[in-house]
């Protein structure tokens, strides 16, 4: 027990003098001064709760530069760790090939016994894990693999020819500043159909015409924007110009013009940039400096490759994807118009800057980087 | 002392219903309403509720605005296939667009604009009905007419979105959607698709009035709030008089920043501001795709556009790798 008197008697004397009228105040100041002092300390000594980094695009002032949590940063995209990757086999001189020892080898004849059943296999794990050989091959149980009978060996063929022509023809895309390269993991990540596909979806509104009936909805299109939902089919299936731009300050035509750049198409291209964006986890200023979107002589190298995607994609699509309109069966076709499921950025990209974080996945398959017969080095 | 920092207005007068003084053109009989009170409206403002003014411009105002807005409704009902839970649920989505731009300035379908035109034409007798009652009240009320032609400041701006743009441009496609994102939609396409308005000088000078007015404002507001207790707020015996609450807060200014508006001169401060920032930011407009159609090749024309130092791309700042937490 403490002793009756055991505070000093200036304490009480202050305090008798010096009343308390308001104790809101007080209390609003030592409130406001503690929380401060107290986030300030947690600050200091745990640092910051949600911390980020930063890749400067562009030149200082301009605020180029894209930022991210460096919690999303330190986290691997999760399906590298599932990627099945197997080194050539030695080739031995005089060694017998696929087309000499199966029937029906249109592609990849040219590959030694070893190699192709290498090549099939891995193409297997990457496509079809859980139905095996048979997903393609139906007699495969029997030993019959060289029939066409399932649609799905006419796509694959297709597929790995067009991986062939991505490889090489858009090289400069592919292995844009180092060697990346695609195998039908990129895109198929031990799926089927790959997840990223899409398919045309305008109109979106019912009961009108024009841009009053492509816009204004939420959908995956649009990026649940109520920009444009066809985008996508526009620019990276028909080839309408993306660019919006006159290139001098003053007018020269009104927006009824034949071809004429409207707000309307703005908002299309608008519709576009927000898909690429969200396709590779980027922002405007990776590629653009944003005060001027269309000058040339203020986007960054980035700009150069993104451009090749788009008709590189643009190339896919119309030579490689629609062509197999009457293969596919009506299961894999569009919900709306049964049209080709098409591929874009998002397909190989699926958020990040580069394919599966930049894992250079070509350097293993060389039947693959190019058509006709492999080189091995 | 507390008592004086409020959020609310603490004090409600509550009596007999103040009718109002009978004026020269209308009559106690023009006034709708018997006029009744509420407390929620006692805090921000006066506590009495009506009686209300209409007349024949507010009834045609009202009819036509509703119209417009019912009009604007139901199309964006139509184009969810009629469903209310779709309507509620895309409501912030949806939109009544303008027309599509082949049809110029022809009266478009019912399907591709029509529908927008029509409800146009209704908000345009909506606003100028609302804005001849504002300047009619105000002569029955022998005031000046300030606020009407506040009101038109901004209804210059309106038309200029709405009409004088879309004539000068051939179509009536330039004009900007009804919808919640839609017309938050057009700003930005509208700003890129002509080179970033924020090169565009009368763009600038409304973003000043803008943001002077804003400061204006907090200033004024902050000021008269600050001298409540010494009755600031019964602005006109204050005048007068020296010693009182407006004197304080003059020479607060005065010897805060060497200069102080006077109790009448605040408000022309305050309205020139405001009216300045719709009328520079319609010259704006008004220029974008007829005069100019890129802002910022015009700026670099005209030198004020500079250009930074420094080169394009990461590769000179960092690697992708590093970025990623892989490598060096």
């Amino acid at each position: 027990m403490l002793p009756k008197n055991w505070i000093p008697e200036w304490f009480d004397d202050w305090n008798a003098q010096h009343p308390t009228k308001n104790l809101l105040k007080p209390a609003i100041l030592v409130g406001v001064g503690g929380t401060a002092v107290f986030a300030v300390a947690m600050f200091a000594s745990w640092g910051n709760p949600l911390p980020n980094d930063s890749l400067q695009t562009g030149p200082r002032g301009t605020g180029m530069s894209v930022t991210k949590l460096t919690a999303n940063l330190n986290t691997p995209d999760p399906t590298i760790a599932d990627y099945y990757a197997e080194a050539p086999y030695e080739v031995a001189a005089d060694e017998p090939l696929a087309k000499d020892i199966y029937e029906n080898v249109q592609v990849l004849g040219d590959l030694t016994e070893g190699n192709f059943n290498r090549l099939m296999n891995s193409i297997t794990l990457w496509v079809a894990p859980d139905q095996g050989c048979v997903y393609c091959h139906a007699g495969a149980d029997e030993g019959n693999y060289a029939a066409d009978d399932l649609y799905t060996k006419v796509v694959a063929r297709s597929m790995i020819q067009m991986t062939q022509v991505i490889n090489d023809d858009w090289y400069g895309h592919v292995n844009a500043n180092a060697e990346v390269g695609v195998t039908c993991y990129t895109c198929h990540r031990g799926q089927n159909v790959p997840n990223n596909i899409w398919f045309r979806i305008a109109p979106v509104n019912e009961g009108v015409a024009g841009w009053s009936a492509v816009q204004n909805r939420v959908t995956a299109q649009s990026q649940f924007t109520s920009l444009p939902s066809d985008a996508l089919e526009k620019y990276l299936l028909e080839y309408e110009p993306i660019n919006v731009h006159t290139l001098q300050a003053h007018p020269v035509g009104g927006p009824s013009d034949p071809g004429a750049s409207t707000w309307q198409n703005t908002e299309r291209t608008y519709s576009l940039m927000n898909y690429f964006s969200n396709a590779l986890g980027r922002n405007c200023v990776f590629c653009h400096n944003s005060r001027a979107f269309y000058d040339p002589a203020q986007v960054t190298p980035q700009w150069a490759t993104a451009s090749l995607g788009i008709a590189m994609v643009q190339e896919l699509n119309n030579d490689w994807l629609v062509p197999l309109t009457d293969v596919l069966p009506e299961h894999r076709l569009g919900p709306i118009y049964a049209d080709v499921p098409k591929v874009a950025c998002k397909t190989c990209h699926q958020g990040y800057q580069k394919p599966l974080q930049g894992l250079n996945v070509i350097a293993e398959y060389p039947e693959l980087a190019a058509p006709g017969a492999p080189v091995y080095d | 002392m507390a008592d004086y920092q409020n959020i609310f207005t603490q004090v409600q007068v509550r009596g007999p219903v103040e009718m109002g003084m009978t004026t020269d053109v209308g009559t106690q009989d023009d006034r709708a309403g018997k006029g009744g009170f509420s407390t929620l409206a006692g805090w921000i403002g006066n506590a009495q509720l009506g009686p209300i003014y209409l007349g024949y411009f507010g009834v045609i105002s009202l009819i036509t605005g509703t119209l417009w807005l019912n009009i604007i409704g139901f199309n964006m009902l139509a184009q969810v296939g009629w469903s209310i839970p779709e309507f509620i649920r895309q409501l912030f989505w949806l939109a009544l667009e303008p027309p599509s731009p082949q049809y110029g300035l022809r009266m478009p379908p019912l399907n591709d604009g029509g529908w927008f035109m029509i409800a146009s034409f209704f908000l345009l007798i909506s606003v100028m009905c609302w804005w001849a009652r504002s300047y009619h009240l105000a002569q029955q009320h022998k005031m000046g007419k300030h606020v009407a032609w506040a009101f038109a400041a901004a209804i210059w701006l309106f038309l200029v979105l709405g009409l004088f743009r879309p004539i000068l441009m051939g179509s009536w496609s330039e004009m900007v959607p009804y919808g919640i994102f839609p017309h938050l939609d057009w700003t930005t396409a509208f700003s890129i698709r002509y080179g970033n308005l924020y090169y565009n000088p009368f763009h600038a000078l409304s973003i000043v009035f803008l943001y002077g007015s804003v400061l204006l404002f907090a200033m004024h507001g902050a000021t008269i709030l600050a001298v409540t207790r010494y009755g600031g707020d019964r602005e006109l015996e204050q005048i007068y008089d020296r010693g009182t609450a407006s004197e304080r807060a003059a020479l607060f200014w005065r010897w805060t920043m060497g200069f102080n508006a006077t109790m009448e001169g605040i408000h022309r401060w305050a309205w020139w501001f405001a009216v300045l920032t719709p009328i520079t930011g319609g010259i704006g407009i008004l220029l974008t795709g007829t005069v100019v159609d890129n802002w910022f090749i015009w700026a670099q024309e005209h030198h004020f556009a500079p250009m930074y130092d420094g080169s394009y791309g990461y590769a000179d700042y960092g690697s992708y790798e590093a970025f990623i937490g892989q490598g060096e």
